[in-house]
């Protein structure tokens, strides 16, 4: 059976939009300077093979960014950064497995499709989008609260 | 200019994954969790997120080319077809089981938990699997270079 966690988390409407804004800037860097979408699956798979010279490194170097990211903040606020994390290492790597299928086959995830993809008023990423989360809603109906309970 | 425009984005981009919260798989699970613990606060992620992006966007549109690459590089496809459906369907699934997306789980490799290292590990395998399947499948328009990608926009 999967492991019901469902500690409550607080509400954070300044944090959160701050942070969304932040990806938003992000997302209008790499167009603006490198002309290219702020897609996290569609920048891994360029690192990935079959290998296509599509601006390999530029695809590290963003990679690179992101991992750097906790250790900035760390370094700059001296707070750890908030997770809970499941370490049910079975449920993590079917479900790895499924978001890198998934995302991969529907070119794109919640940053390409949810973000960028809304941004650009595309009516193929708006159907992604509600698919995915759609689906993930229904995934976590299942799993915490059960079929037909 | 273009490898530090790269590496500035990414970094930027990360710090809003960890002010949002949307690093933490438990707030996210939460958030898709209508009927149960409900933290409404990724919905204001999402919204600022799209709407600095889509202002960010008519910005560099307006300049007609990227200050440091040739040209603009977008999705081209616009069809509603079978991937776009499946696709996300599937991703939905792992989404919720875990509470992560691609970004926020590459960005939390550096903090080292088990479960994030095992969900990456398996991720970029399924990536790369489904990568070089589509590749074998023929679906040539999908994975040639300069179109390849560039329909990859996630």
């Amino acid at each position: 059976m999967i492991p019901v966690e469902a500690p409550v988390t607080e509400f954070t409407p300044v944090a959160s939009a701050i942070g969304g804004a932040l990806i938003g800037v992000a997302a209008m860097l790499l167009m603006l300077g490198d002309g290219r979408i702020a897609g996290i699956s569609g920048i891994l798979g360029r690192l990935l093979p079959p290998y296509q010279n599509s601006d390999t490194a530029e695809a590290g170097a963003f990679v690179v960014g992101l991992m750097a990211a906790p250790l900035v903040w760390l370094a700059v606020t001296d707070t750890p950064v908030a997770q809970t994390v499941s370490d049910h290492l079975v449920l993590m790597a079917v479900a790895g497995l499924l978001v890198g299928i998934g995302t991969t086959y529907g070119n794109g995830c919640t940053s390409g499709h949810g973000v960028c993809g809304l941004a650009r008023l595309s009516s193929r990423s708006l159907v992604a989008t509600l698919i995915f989360m759609g689906s993930a809603f229904l995934t976590v109906l299942v799993m915490r609260h059960g079929l037909g309970r | 200019m273009r490898l530090a425009t790269s590496l500035i984005a990414g970094l930027i981009f990360g710090l809003g994954l960890i002010i949002s919260g949307m690093v933490n798989p438990t707030k996210v699970q939460n958030f898709l969790d209508l009927f149960g613990s409900f933290d409404p606060s990724l919905a204001f992620v999402m919204a600022a997120a799209v709407a600095v992006t889509f202002l960010g966007y008519r910005i560099a549109f307006r300049r007609g080319r990227p200050l440091f690459a040739d040209a603009f590089r977008l999705p081209t496809a616009k069809e509603i077809d079978r991937r776009v459906i499946i696709g996300p369907a599937i991703f939905g699934v792992g989404w919720g089981l875990s509470g992560f997306c691609p970004g926020p789980a590459i960005t939390s490799l550096p903090l080292l938990a088990k479960g994030t290292l095992v969900f990456v590990a398996a991720m970029l395998a399924g990536m790369a699997l489904t990568r070089l399947a589509l590749q074998w499948a023929g679906a040539r328009t999908a994975l040639r270079p300069g179109a390849g990608e560039i329909q990859q926009s996630g």
